[in-house]
């Protein structure tokens, strides 16, 4: 199976103002098509490895592969690219941008990585929209959707370049059972229909069993 | 493409806060509009204070200066060719006012394609009779049709027609300060006497008014053959030759030329008139000083509101760069957002700015010292526009530059975790 993702003995401490350890010795790998939750109490370093593994921090020990190529060493732009082509990110809160249209944010990555031209961008973004149920909103302003909707739109704008990797942190944190099941649904069928890679870190015990793998965090180190 | 989105990431934030994008812009606007009405209405004043002297000035004149020689006869003599010789009291022999040879000059400037054009005159002291008052004058024989040309002579003579220099013999155009002394009116015939004693009756035939009191109540002016029939001397007179080259600037080295060359005194306008260069100078250095505290202040302006468009926009910065975009693309929404409002700013100053120097131009401005002044003087220079848009754009760009930085300094982690 090919290796998607690989976490070598990664360790991060916070500093300020006393070094306090966080994440001890995480090593796991994540292979093409896995659907892997990440468990944990709150505060046991969940959320820090998370963006550890999408390269927003760089500020750790150990070494990280993202498709076999080493992260460490590389310059900002690099990084930011990396994100762009390779990594989809789902937040707890829907963080669009409220100045677009849907339509608009969902294009957004794919307009920067300029694969496609715009107009194929507009019709990708058009399928994603339409795979998630909510094509009819494409033409709104972000904020003016409910946050179940929201939750989708940044489903398909981490969707818009076909990612490597899915990556969530708590994406139905912030939105009632109902909506938490749609969101939690859609994940299921991205794995299973259509093999997509996915890394959610999530709080519903319910949802985690129903993936394919389950990391489960204390303290920093895994544990399961 | 990548440009492209960033332009169009960079609109709809200043078209979501246009409110803000409008008083940025405004900020600008008022800047660029005083930068351009104060350098045009100066630069107005400027030209009018200059051209009052420069117009009327040569660039270079030959003369002869009354002045002692350089060589006094001890000197020529080879018996003391070693000593060193003191003497006091020197004086200078006579007064050998008239250029010699002037016609071989006149020729040879003729033919010199550095020099656009040359004038001959005669300047000869008088004394004007008032009754049994003598007041002292000086009247200029000049070559009527060249001074015209070269000095825009009709300008400046506000009563008469200055052709009647040539058409009426034996006639002669006042200062308007010395026909008020004299009571002479046009068509009166005023007696004129000579340094040497001659007395010559001239008709006056029009008021003359430089701008400058001092000359008006002085000179006045005749045409080269009645200045050579009043001094009694032959045709081929002249004392001064007047000179106006192509490129000014040229004129203290070609005057040195001339000088060895003819054997005669020679001046440059540069040299006679160095006190204007100075006023001019400070005039406009105090404008730009002006306009660019403006625009400096408008730039504060801009510095605050991309501030807080920044400080309301972290969550856009963090999600743009959490989906790819680099530090470098964020600094360069900032810096588009900062030129635009300094582009549109700029650009509605240079309109507005025109306008504004359009209605001074329309104040009437009326004093006896500039007969050809109606309005308020404004230089339309285009290079006014031009450093007002190019400024416009640099202070916009350097008061985005930090928020700019700033922005693309944004630990999108920070951001998304302090929710
Ligand atoms: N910037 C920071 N400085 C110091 N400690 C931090 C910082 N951010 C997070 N922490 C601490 O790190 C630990 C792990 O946080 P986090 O990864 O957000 O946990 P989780 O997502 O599993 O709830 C927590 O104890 C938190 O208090
Ligand atoms: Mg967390």
């Amino acid at each position: 199976m090919e290796i998607v993702l690989e976490a070598k003995h990664i360790y991060k401490s916070f500093h300020d103002p006393v070094t306090v350890p966080i994440l001890k010795d995480v090593s796991f790998n994540i292979s093409k098509g896995d659907f892997v939750s990440v468990i944990g109490k709150s505060g046991c370093g969940k959320s820090t490895l998370l963006y550890i593994l999408s390269t927003m921090d760089t500020d750790y020990e150990g070494e990280l592969f993202i498709d076999g190529e080493l992260m460490r060493n590389k310059k900002e732009k690099q990084l930011a690219s990396v994100r762009n082509e390779k990594i989809g990110f789902v937040f707890q809160f829907h963080y669009l941008l409220n100045e677009f249209s849907v339509l608009r944010n969902v294009m957004m990555p794919g307009l920067k990585l300029g694969k496609y031209s715009e107009q194929e961008v507009e019709h990708r973004a058009i399928q994603k929209l339409k795979m998630l149920g909510i094509e009819s909103e494409a033409m709104k302003l972000a904020n003016q959707l409910s946050g179940g909707q929201k939750q989708r739109v940044a489903i398909a704008r981490a969707l818009i370049n076909d990612p490597l990797i899915i990556m969530g942190d708590e994406p139905t944190g912030n939105l009632d059972k109902k909506n938490s099941t749609i969101v939690f649904d859609i994940f299921k069928e991205l794995a299973e229909v259509y093999n997509q890679t996915l890394l959610i870190v999530t709080h519903d015990n319910e949802f985690a069993q129903s993936t394919h793998r389950i990391i489960e965090m204390e303290d920093g180190r895994i544990i399961r | 493409m990548n440009t492209k989105l960033i332009i169009s990431i960079a609109k709809s934030l200043l078209i979501a806060r246009w409110r803000q994008t409008m008083v940025a812009a405004m900020g600008v606007t008022f800047g660029i509009t005083m930068f351009i009405t104060l350098l045009s209405f100066m630069s107005g004043l400027n030209d009018m204070l200059d051209n009052l002297i420069l117009n009327r000035t040569p660039h270079i004149k030959l003369y002869n200066e009354i002045k002692p020689s350089n060589i006094q006869p001890i000197q020529l003599s080879k018996k003391y060719a070693g000593s060193y010789a003191f003497i006091h009291s020197v004086k200078p022999n006579s007064s050998r006012l008239e250029l010699y040879n002037n016609g071989a000059i006149l020729n040879t400037l003729k033919k010199d394609n550095r020099v656009s054009g040359i004038a001959p005159k005669i300047t000869a002291q008088v004394f004007y009779n008032i009754g049994s008052i003598d007041i002292t004058g000086v009247i200029n024989g000049i070559d009527v049709e060249a001074e015209n040309r070269l000095f825009f002579f009709s300008d400046y003579v506000t009563t008469g027609k200055f052709i009647d220099l040539i058409n009426v013999p034996n006639s002669i155009i006042l200062g308007k300060g010395a026909a008020e002394k004299m009571l002479a009116n046009i068509g009166d015939v005023i007696q004129v006497t000579t340094v040497k004693g001659d007395i010559m009756p001239l008709k006056v035939v029009g008021y003359f008014q430089s701008g400058l009191q001092d000359l008006d109540k002085v000179q006045s002016y005749t045409s080269l053959a009645t200045a050579q029939k009043l001094l009694g001397k032959p045709n081929n007179y002249v004392t001064d030759i007047q000179v106006k080259l192509k490129d000014m600037t040229l004129a203290p080295m070609i005057a040195k030329e001339f000088s060895t060359l003819f054997g005669c005194d020679a001046e440059d306008i540069q040299t006679a008139n160095s006190q204007f260069e100075t006023g001019t100078n400070v005039r406009t250095l105090i404008s730009y000083a002006v306009g660019i505290t403006l625009l400096i202040v408008a730039g504060f302006g801009i510095y605050n509101i991309l501030n807080m468009m920044i400080y309301e926009k972290m969550d856009s910065i963090a999600i743009l760069k959490a989906t790819g975009f680099s530090g470098f693309d964020v600094n360069r929404i900032f810096i588009t957002i900062a030129l635009t409002i300094g582009f549109i700013g700029g650009f509605l100053g240079l309109i507005f700015g025109f306008f504004l120097s359009a209605a001074i131009d329309q104040i009437p401005f009326n004093t006896s010292a500039l007969p050809t002044i109606t309005t308020y003087p404004i230089n339309y220079n285009p290079k006014f526009y031009f450093i007002g848009t190019i400024f416009s754009l640099i202070t916009t760009y350097f008061a985005g530059l930090f928020p700019a930085r700033k922005a693309s300094k944004i630990d999108p982690v920070i951001i998304i975790r302090g929710k």
